[in-house]
């Protein structure tokens, strides 16, 4: 890794005027708008491969047995293979790359008032790892025995023993995948924090940060801070898989629970990972479409760096049933819901930012909106989970699962359409469809609650997780639970089909759409006082900053918005 | 120092240098990987799982040479850097290729250990301790060689005068894998109760 | 490049390192368990500390780099202390005796 760092500087940086060839503007980028878009559209790849798998496991389970249209019958190593594959895909390679690496990416540099990364070829290293890492969770799909079917948690033994996977090779490459996949972000994320710490423009003090920035940086320290113990994990299980070491497995003297808390100690403080670009992301939505400051930045900011430290010391909730120590679970009933507290704040918070606001309501707006009221049934629902008591009951049924849906949906999908939206006039200087993005909107939106809420029922009725074909249980395969499975697999088919509207709506929009002033929405943020798209470079003189970011409707100003980098004498 | 490159890789809001700071966060997070690692073999440890009492059977003699290589490959990479500080390229080159040079010894100390240990039948999958020894000594291993690589390259350049600034830089790095000696040591070698 | 700053005597910091590796290498001779892991692993503590604060200069860094590293370690502790009552603690395993003669498993069926 330090290799990398240290390489940076060997060959000579490309002039500003001159022009690039085809291979280097677009294939070996260093520019970070390049890079945030080669990002982006292999998250949005990866995003219809997941989505793929979503529709083919949730048709077998609305008609099991049946031949899946643009599939097949589906076997049991067939649909294991998609659900472990769909968490996989959608939460390694779709939320953590279009929500941090693309965002943080297009955002970081053009936000902080600077012209690129600190380290560009350090930037394009890490995607082009990430992109193996792609290609190999791809190729493992196709080896022999399939792709790897033990859960995106790949708990061991059942991950760890080839004879009980039955997926030789298929969970060696998953493993190494998700480690490339580590190795990308950890390389990006130390370029993120570098920029944001050093590379801010003159006069921007740490308070005048926008909260999207602020958002990503905190969450790829988050991530720098768990992934290593996991990193570890994941040299150890592929040991056990490969040369028959036995650190997880009983019968050598390991502890497969051992696993289980590397995993968990990564993988709780990955959902705030996620959580907070969007978070961010949404702040800087809301605050521009109610034209009114953020209420309470530095409560905003303050509740960030509180669920960040307590997001390190919640982990075991998922293992309250694994057989962890009782009074271990007592402490960590205690931290998970104490969690909720900073959460919730920041949520009012942005009501509160809402509140006496003149909202408009545009396509970026809405699914701001409907991220607030999605996670906060996420949030609700985790509260009853988080209660060791109540979680004997849940855990492995679909309630877990609809509460999951209902936090990481709101955070990756809307939470992306949220940002492409937003800031697609900056990224291809042309403004999308305002009746198309608003009949995607709808269109995603009702299914999406069509979709989940339904779950939430048949998970209290005791529908477990991970049976991929409820005939075998009379108990689970009643009239009225089959007509429930049917009608989500419904709603999730008419969300699919209204996905080729936003497809449609994006291409379309990028070559023929309106052309986009530079500031479309009146925004204070540096990105909107440059070019659309930004040129190379981003800014002709690198700006000042004189203010925060969320000086909308100041009294006794003319204009509504003061953009950060107006000198003060100027109006 | 040069002014190649974009302009955000020369600023510096928090008074450390670009590259320095990146360097302490791969550092940071370096530590998590490391420390995960020691943290479960303490677990074991402590818990008295059958094949730790392995922990005599490691050459103390080989572990103390090799803590002395790295002590003094520490101390002439930082000797490199001050070289460098006061502008003597010829020196840095040579105290960066002491460096390497004990990096060469470093491992081949290691290899003798291993040959050893596997032939007296210590494979990796004989019990968890030899799992351990195995996994860390080796990931640690592979750090030494990364550092060896890079330093090899950086050598070039500083003797041609330019990128003086990495020196300091992977000095910092080999530094943070001597530390990780330093606690591998006692933990493999010493502490066999 | 860096800032300008007195630089610690590295010749007189490697001595000690070597003294201090030499009483660590000692100290199990002794063959008192308590007296090893001091030598053991204090002295490992306090040579890194050398390493680090001279060597790595963090004597001269910016605090926050210290920050950096007080947190890292901060949470591998927390790490090790949430997973320890787990791996090491096994005595809540009480049916593990049952299971032998089958005793007690019906019972709690």
């Amino acid at each position: 890794m330090s290799e990398a760092a240290a390489a940076i500087h060997t060959e000579d940086h490309a002039e500003h005027h001159e022009e690039l060839s085809f291979l280097y503007k677009y294939i070996l980028p260093v520019d970070h708008k390049m890079i945030a878009m080669q990002y982006m559209f292999t998250g949005l790849i990866m995003a219809v491969i997941g989505g793929y798998f979503a529709y083919v496991f949730r048709m077998q389970l609305a008609y099991p047995g049946e031949s899946v249209p643009f599939f097949g019958i589906v076997g049991p190593g067939e649909y294991n293979m998609m659900v472990t594959n769909h968490g996989t895909i959608m939460i390694f390679w779709v939320a953590m790359p279009v929500l941090i690496a693309a965002f943080g990416n297009f955002l970081i540099p053009l936000m902080c008032g600077c012209d690129d990364m600190v380290f560009p070829r350090l930037n394009r290293l890490s995607y082009q790892i990430f992109l193996v890492s792609a290609l190999v969770l791809i190729l493992s799909f196709f080896v022999k025995g399939g792709g790897f079917g033990g859960a995106w948690t790949a708990y061991p033994p059942l991950s760890s023993v080839p004879e009980f996977s039955l997926t030789d090779w298929g969970a060696s490459l998953w493993v190494l995948a998700v480690a490339l996949e580590f190795v990308s972000f950890l390389l990006g994320g130390i370029n993120f924090v570098t920029t944001a710490m050093n590379a801010r423009a003159p006069g921007m003090k740490m308070l005048d940060i926008p909260i999207a920035v602020w958002f990503i940086v905190i969450a790829v320290i988050l991530f720098m801070a768990s992934v290593g113990p996991l990193i570890a994990g994941a040299v150890m299980l592929f040991m056990d898989q490969r040369i028959g070491t036995t650190f997880f497995l009983p019968s050598g003297g390991g502890d497969p629970l051992l696993w289980e808390h590397l995993f968990w100690f990564f993988g709780h403080p990955e959902v705030y990972v996620v959580l907070l670009p969007t978070m961010g992301i949404v702040a800087d939505i809301i605050t521009v479409f109610s034209r009114k400051k953020l209420f309470g930045y530095r409560t905003v900011l303050y509740t960030a760096f509180a669920t960040g430290g307590l997001s390190f010391v919640v982990w075991a909730h998922h293992q309250f049933v694994a057989g962890i120590d009782p009074r271990m679970a007592n402490v960590f009933v205690v931290t998970t819901v104490l969690i909720s507290i900073p959460i919730a704040e920041m949520l009012f918070s942005y009501i509160a930012t809402l509140y006496g606001g003149s909202i408009e309501y545009t396509t970026p707006m809405l699914w701001a909106l409907s991220f607030l009221f999605a996670f906060l049934i996420g949030g609700v629902t985790g509260i009853y989970l988080g209660a060791s008591a109540l979680d004997v009951y849940f855990h492995d049924s679909y309630f877990v699962l609809a509460h999951f849906h209902y936090t990481f949906f709101p955070i990756t999908i809307i939470g992306m359409f949220a940002a492409i939206t937003f800031w697609f006039p900056k990224m291809f200087g042309r403004m999308m469809n305002e009746t198309l993005g608003k009949i995607h909107f709808w269109g995603t939106f009702i299914p999406f609650n069509c979709i989940f809420l339904p779950l939430f029922f048949l998970g209290l009725a005791g529908q477990h997780r991970r049976i991929y074909n409820y005939d075998h249980f009379p108990d689970l395969a009643t009239e009225e639970l089959q007509d429930i499975r049917v009608f989500a697999t419904a709603s999730l088919v008419i969300m699919l089909i209204f996905q080729v509207i936003f497809l449609y709506n994006f291409f379309y929009s990028m070559f023929k759409g309106e052309k986009a002033p530079d500031n479309p929405w009146k925004a204070n943020t540096l990105e909107w006082t440059v070019p659309s798209p930004p040129p190379h470079g981003n800014f002709k003189t690198l700006p000042t900053v004189y203010r925060g970011a969320y000086e909308y409707s100041v009294p006794g100003r003319e204009m509504d918005y003061w953009p950060q980098n107006m000198p003060p004498d100027e109006s | 120092m040069s002014t190649r490159g974009p302009v955000a890789t020369h600023r510096s809001s928090t008074g450390i240098p670009a590259g320095r700071l990146a360097v302490w966060w791969l550092l940071a997070s370096e530590i998590f990987i490391f420390g995960g690692l020691i943290a479960c073999f303490v677990l074991f440890k402590l818990n008295g799982t059958p094949g730790f009492e392995d922990a005599s059977e490691t050459s103390v003699v080989a572990g103390a040479f090799n803590t002395f290589v790295l002590l003094t490959s520490s101390l002439t990479v930082v000797l490199a850097h001050a070289a460098v500080e006061r502008g003597d390229r010829e020196k840095a080159f040579t105290y960066i290729w002491y460096t390497f040079a004990a990096g060469i010894v470093f491992l081949m100390v290691k290899v003798y250990e291993y040959s050893g240990k596997i032939l007296s039948g210590h494979t990796i999958t004989e019990n968890l301790f030899w799992s351990f020894y195995y996994t860390m000594t080796g990931l640690h291993a592979l750090h030494v060689i990364g550092g060896m690589v890079v330093m090899a390259l950086i050598s070039f350049d500083v003797r041609k005068g330019y990128n003086y600034q990495r020196v300091e830089l992977i000095g910092l790095y080999w530094h943070f894998v001597d530390l990780v000696w330093i606690f591998l040591f006692p933990l493999f070698y010493i502490a066999n109760f | 490049m860096s800032e300008v700053h007195a630089h610690p005597n590295y010749v007189k910091v490697w001595y000690w390192l070597v003294i201090l590796l030499v009483i660590s290498t000692l100290g199990p001779m002794l063959e008192i368990p308590a007296i090893t892991l001091i030598t053991a692993f204090g002295i490992a503590v306090i040579k890194a500390l050398m390493v680090a604060a001279n060597f790595m200069h963090l004597k001269f860094e910016k605090h926050i780099v210290w920050f950096l590293f007080i947190m890292s370690l901060t949470l591998l502790g927390v790490f090790f202390f949430g997973v320890a009552p787990d791996v090491m603690m096994t005595e809540g395993d009480q049916w593990i005796d049952c299971i032998a003669d089958n005793s007690c498993v019906e019972q709690r069926l």
